[in-house]
């Protein structure tokens, strides 16, 4: 299932907040060679993760991490706007309306939908908040599962070449994207929405509060 | 012509003061014609500021009863960055159930919607839209007004931190050759496919450079955006 989960709150998931940090250790550091902290018990977390960023986790039925990335408000610190002003034509994004987007990490043993997963997640949280897009970093890997789950990104800048490019991309959400992630996923937009609403509240009635109070 | 909404915020754009974001806040109110509009900001000393349109004696009522602690929406705003329905809060606990109803018995409201801001240095502030009324009119009021009260939101908080004392302008407010380029061209009257071209962006690039653009002037929309960038010299046509 998909949780939502603030990263003050990742206590609350002891289990799935450990193996999300360790198969982020796992996918930049040793399969892709980024240059990224691992920490004594072999977890990577860089100064954003500091920032309470809300991640969006992939959890398996055994509570442990199958996929996951880190959404932040460009209106403060942020990757893209801290480190990659050279892929962005030097503009800085921000608004209250793009969030970015980084760490998209999928576990080793990860199921193939998990990716698509995620994805029809982001478009939760952009209808469920007004978000309009998506800035992210990602890299060479990325690019083509994006494109087999119907959800590219619009690249505005690259850096390096081959497995070691770094990509700084845009997503909009159409609802079409929205339904073809949803079938890639194999999620229902039903289930979908239960899990987002199990994070972020329920929409409860108020309509007689003052029978509800007594 | 300019609508109510971007005249309002032009005036806000040029408070000078403190009491200047309490006029504004009252003709938005007034124009959303909501109950309540607030805003209520906290900074990493601890200091407190707020202004809107609560009643004195709600404001005193949550201040001696130290509200700050049990309110859901306080509670589930704070160090998070998403819009929250008040619907969507946990209203369960017992304090929380007799705050609302205290909260309602002064007229606040029996919805809200709230959006929390983060800005730099540990400082947070809320905005918040309060107004009594059953759920389906709240539900076309938030989906036809949230846009703008983010944007609204994030506009007091800019003005509130450029007041705050000894404070030095943000250069991350300034526009990027690429930004002036784009807009100048709408300014010209080019149609967005005309500028992606002669920028060699894509449209959908372009979107998100005057969406940037638009933030950064304090604008609602484009159009808005382009007045403001013309008003301020940024563009030259």
């Amino acid at each position: 299932m998909i949780r939502y989960v603030y990263a003050n709150d990742l206590n609350d998931f002891p289990r799935l907040k450990r193996t999300m940090f360790q198969d982020r250790a796992d996918q930049f550091k040793a399969r892709l060679g980024w240059e990224v902290d691992i920490d004594d018990k072999g977890e990577e977390l860089d100064e954003y993760d500091g920032l309470n960023p809300l991640y969006v986790i992939w959890e398996k039925p055994d509570g442990t991490h199958g996929g996951s990335m880190r959404l932040l408000p460009t209106t403060g610190p942020c990757m893209v706007n801290d480190h990659f002003l050279n892929l962005t034509d030097g503009v800085r994004i921000s608004s209250p309306l793009i969030w970015e987007c980084t760490r998209f990490c999928l576990s080793r043993t990860a199921e193939p939908r998990t990716a698509a997963a995620l994805m029809l997640a982001g478009g939760e949280v952009m209808s469920g908040f007004g978000v309009e897009h998506y800035v992210g970093v990602f890299d060479a890997r990325m690019v083509r599962i994006y494109r087999m789950i119907g959800s590219s990104p619009e690249v505005l800048g690259a850096m390096g070449t081959g497995r070691d490019q770094i990509s700084v991309g845009l997503w909009s959400f159409t609802e079409q994207a929205r339904l073809s992630v949803a079938e890639k996923a194999g999620i229902p937009p039903e289930t979908s929405r239960r899990w987002f609403n199990l994070a972020f509240g329920d929409l409860v009635t108020t309509d007689q509060p003052a029978q509800r109070i007594a | 012509m300019m609508h109510r909404r971007e005249l309002i915020l032009e005036a806000l754009g040029q408070a000078l003061g403190l009491e200047d974001l309490q006029e504004s806040i009252v003709a938005l109110r007034k124009h959303f014609r909501v109950d309540h509009l607030v805003y209520h900001w906290v900074n990493s000393a601890g200091d407190q500021y707020g202004c809107g349109t609560y009643p004195s004696d709600w404001v005193q009522r949550y201040l001696d009863q130290d509200y700050l602690r049990v309110d859901p929406v306080i509670v589930g705003c704070y160090q998070r960055f998403h819009p929250v329905d008040w619907k969507r809060l946990d209203w369960s606990s017992k304090p929380a159930r007799s705050f609302q109803a205290d909260a309602i018995a002064h007229g606040i409201g029996n919805q809200g919607f709230s959006v929390p801001i983060r800005g730099p240095n540990g400082q947070f502030a809320l905005f918040t839209a309060s107004h009594h009324c059953g759920d389906m009119e709240w539900e076309r009021f938030t989906e036809s007004n949230r846009r703008d009260l983010i944007l609204i939101a994030h506009e007091f908080n800019q003005k509130a931190l450029e007041l705050e004392p000894g404070r030095k302008p943000e250069k991350s407010r300034n526009l990027s050759p690429r930004e002036i380029d784009a807009l100048t061209l709408i300014a010209m009257g080019y149609s967005r496919a005309q500028v992606a071209e002669a920028l060699t962006i894509s449209e959908h690039t372009l979107r998100v450079y005057i969406e940037s653009a638009r933030s950064k002037l304090g604008a609602l929309n484009t159009t808005h955006a382009v007045a403001r960038a013309l008003s301020r010299g940024l563009i030259i046509v």
